[in-house]
């Protein structure tokens, strides 16, 4: 094996590990931690099944955000909507063979990056254009999405500009899914992008990215609006009743 | 009342988003709690020595005990969604104003102690020591929010701020630095039975006076009960009700609903209270004690229905959380629950807010209404922000809206809304909310007013609106102090149980 290989097979391990065990982590967290009080915002749905309804219009159509603000919606919105179709197309270099409907999104899936980087764009003009938003902007945000542009940008390189060994890579991460190692690819356009993804999801557990699985614990739009019919109680609420009445 | 200290803002058609002014409101202090009132909620009064330890302490107890909090400190993406969003930032324009930097004091403390990347590089993302001038910031803003829960509406992962300002108050608390105003109200709730520290033969000689008003008015004796042991309701109501001006002319407005329902009904002196600042301090603990006298009238007096009178906070409280504190409500299995649960009246929903219980008696056609007694008013409503974005009324979501507006069109004939994206899940804190309702803090009281007031300046401007209906013992004490600023009569303000009364017909 080559030092490249050696470095990116072990690179890619340490960074499915983080991101995968960082994440489970938060998720521990989140789902450990109680809820003692009833606090949907309002009017919110009264059953459970509304309330799935609910999170599917927030995490789909991104409905809060539409109603707030137009221009983050459709920046936002596009952005996330062009990152779903690109990682879907990247699909086929975890399988063999690739199921039919990642095959069938490829040709025009490609265009997906277009929007996406569109929409980081818009959002990045933002943080230098609005007064509030550059206000509470952070270096941390600058760099989150100067690190999805780059990722992004390389990407586009190997699909627009100047092809790589799409069936070297396949081997390569197909190897590494399979305990079975093959050469990682040498082109430096893919060793960037590879290295850039590497780091993103080594950052996700530790990082303002925790909005994908924070948006599914959030007790003001997951919570079902029937406190008056059902009594809602958290452990350590329910420790203090015992103690004390 | 001496001159403004400050600029009133200008109404305008619609509310702009202004540029932010850095710092226009970090000299606005709320006046800080002495050792009386401190000690007796538990707290220290002063700076103690491990004051760093002891708030990191309790920061991390919030994130273990608070989920919301917990998720809210990671969750924002600084989107900016939120940013124009707070009637306080629109108000002042200062920027620690903006739900999402009022959210940062606390998430730059949060990112330093509690997150890898704010311990190894804290200038990456924002981290930032805890010092004494943090605690500074927190007392500031975290007293310029009104916890009205509007950013909540409008964040895309409905991150309330509500929720960290008061985890912020309750560390501030800790050590030692609280509210002199709220700090002041918890005592008194507890010891006496209300807000305003009105004692037992006060609240009788008050209610005896109102019968006889009542009854020279009407020439009807409707009563006012007081502690009647076996009524079947209760009725729970802010203590204001008793003896402020509006307030008081919508208990007469309940007192004459049950009256015309012909039900025996009763007041509590030990539940002489709805409100309940422990909400806004974010205690669990004082607001479940402070909930609890609530549960203790209901049996000691052995009522079969608890109602509860017009106010927003004290209705979020209610509707939302008295189940899960003290049990009053449905669904609760254990001993705790069961033994109040078996004595209420299961037909009805428990607690039932005084709009939900008069609208079904309109529906049933169990009041009559001469609505031209109101006609000398052009009516509009404002949806106070813990009934609309924080509870319900009837079974169907959006009941909070509806409800209120049914009973002011049943009584009234000149009813008009207010634009539509300054009510319902949209509305505009009247500015004095969250415990914010104290003359040292009229500056922001002011000037959160604002958007309240353009929107408010439209409808009196176009459809000649000269009254300001409202179903909060808060908006209505705000409303009266803060229209006159803005050059308005004070006299416009009024519950929606005063429409009622007016314009019910008693025999
Ligand atoms: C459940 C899945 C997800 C949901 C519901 C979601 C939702 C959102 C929303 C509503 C925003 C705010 C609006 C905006 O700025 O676009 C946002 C921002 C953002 N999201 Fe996501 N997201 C999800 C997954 C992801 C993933 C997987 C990534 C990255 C790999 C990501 C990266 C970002 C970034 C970087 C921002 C901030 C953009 C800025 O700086 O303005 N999101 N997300
Ligand atoms: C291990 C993970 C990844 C691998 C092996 C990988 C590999 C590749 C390859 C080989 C291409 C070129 C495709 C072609 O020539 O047709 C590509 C394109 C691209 N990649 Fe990745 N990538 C990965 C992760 C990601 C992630 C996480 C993102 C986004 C945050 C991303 C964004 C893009 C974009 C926007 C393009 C260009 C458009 C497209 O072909 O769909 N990649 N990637
Ligand atoms: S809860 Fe209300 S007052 Fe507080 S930050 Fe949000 S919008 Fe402003
Ligand atoms: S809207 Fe929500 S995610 Fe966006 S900046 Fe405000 S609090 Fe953060």
């Amino acid at each position: 094996m080559t030092s490249l290989t050696v470095f990116y097979t072990t690179l890619f391990y340490f960074a499915t590990l983080v991101l995968i065990g960082g994440v489970a982590y938060r998720i521990y967290e989140y789902s450990r931690t109680p809820a003692p009080l009833k606090i949907p915002t309002t009017p919110a749905p009264t059953s459970n099944a509304g309330v799935v309804v609910r999170m599917a219009r927030e995490v789909v159509l991104f409905e809060s955000l539409f109603k707030s603000n137009k221009w983050i919606w459709i920046f936002g919105w596009l952005f996330h909507v062009g990152l779903a179709v690109v990682l879907l197309r990247h699909v086929r270099y975890f399988q063999e063979p690739a199921w039919f409907w990642v095959e069938f999104i490829q040709p025009f899936g490609k265009y997906a990056s277009f929007i996406m980087v569109a929409g980081l764009a818009g959002l990045w003009a933002r943080r230098f254009l609005v007064d509030r938003v550059r206000y509470i902007s952070t270096p941390s945000d600058h760099l989150m999405l100067a690190l999805l542009v780059a990722i992004g940008l390389s990407g586009m390189m190997m699909t627009f500009v100047s092809h790589t060994d799409i069936v070297a890579l396949k081997a390569f991460m197909l190897g590494l899914m399979t305990f079975d190692f093959q050469p990682m690819p040498a082109d430096g356009v893919l060793m960037v992008h590879l290295g850039l993804v590497a780091l993103l999801m080594i950052i996700f557990p530790i990082s303002k990215l925790l909005h994908a699985p924070g948006i599914f614990f959030s007790p003001t739009r997951n919570q079902a609006d029937n406190p008056r019919e059902q009594r809602h109680l958290a452990p350590w609420a329910a420790a203090l009743e015992r103690n004390k009445s | 009342m001496a001159g403004p200290q400050f600029e009133v803002p200008t109404l305008t058609e619609y509310t702009e988003v202004p540029k932010i002014r850095e710092g226009a409101m970090s000299h606005l202090k709320s006046f800080v709690a002495a050792e009386t009132s401190q000690s007796y909620l538990g707290y220290p009064h002063q700076l103690p020595a491990d004051w760093k330890e002891r708030a990191l302490d309790r920061m991390g107890q919030v994130l273990e005990k608070f989920r919301s909090v917990r998720v809210f400190m990671d969750a924002c993406v600084h989107c900016g969604a939120c940013t124009d969003k707070c009637h306080y930032f629109l108000g002042t324009a200062d920027p620690n104003n903006m739900p999402v930097a009022r959210q940062e004091l606390m998430r730059k403390v949060y990112r330093r102690y509690f997150t890898l990347p704010g311990k190894i590089a804290p200038w990456l993302v924002g981290a930032e020591d805890l010092t004494e001038e943090t605690l500074g910031k927190w007392y500031n803003y975290y007293h310029q929010c009104s916890e009205c829960r509007r950013c909540s509406v409008y964040c895309p992962y409905g991150i309330d701020t509500a929720e960290i300002t008061m985890a912020g108050r309750e560390i501030l608390n800790y050590v030692g630095i609280g509210q002199k105003y709220s700090s002041e109200i918890l005592v008194k709730v507890q010891k006496i039975g209300n807000n305003l520290g009105l004692p037992g033969p006060a609240l009788e000689d008050t209610l005896a006076g109102l019968e006889e008003d009542i009854e020279a008015d009407t020439g009807v004796p409707v009563k006012m009960p007081l502690n009647v042991k076996g009524a079947e309701i209760l009725l729970v109501t802010p203590s204001a009700d008793f003896f402020s001006e509006p307030h008081v002319e919508s208990l007469i407005g309940y007192a004459k609903v049950f009256h015309a329902a012909g039900v025996s009904w009763t007041l509590s002196t030990h539940a002489s209270e709805a409100g309940n600042f422990g909400l806004f301090n974010g205690n669990y603990e004082t607001m479940r004690n402070v909930a609890m006298r609530i549960r203790d009238a209901a049996l000691e007096l052995g009522v079969k229905r608890i109602i509860v009178g017009e106010c927003g906070h004290a209705w979020r409280v209610a509707y939302a959380y008295w189940n899960t504190l003290t049990g009053i409500g449905w669904g609760g299995d254990d001993p705790f629950a069961k033994q109040l649960r078996d004595q209420l009246d299961m037909r009805y929903p428990q607690p039932m807010h005084i709009c939900e219980y008069t609208w079904d008696l309109i529906e049933k056609g169990a009041l009559k209404f001469d609505k031209s007694l109101n006609d000398d008013r052009v009516i509009t409503f404002h949806d106070s922000c813990n009934v609309a974005r924080g509870s319900r009324m009837g079974d169907e979501p959006g009941g909070q809206f509806t409800i209120p507006r049914n009973i002011i069109r049943a009584v009234a004939n000149h009813y008009q809304d207010m634009a539509a994206e300054t009510i319902g899940e949209g509305t505009f804190c009247c500015g004095g909310g969250g415990g914010m309702l104290t003359d040292d803090l009229i500056e922001a009281r002011v000037k959160g007013a604002l958007p309240r007031m353009n929107a408010y300046n439209n409808v009196v401007r176009s459809d000649g609106v000269n009254f300001l209906a409202l179903i909060c013992a808060i908006c209505k004490a705000q409303f009266t102090k803060v229209l006159p600023y803005y050059g308005f009569d004070r006299n416009s303000v009024g519950g929606v149980h005063q429409l009622v009364s007016t314009a019910i017909k008693l025999d």
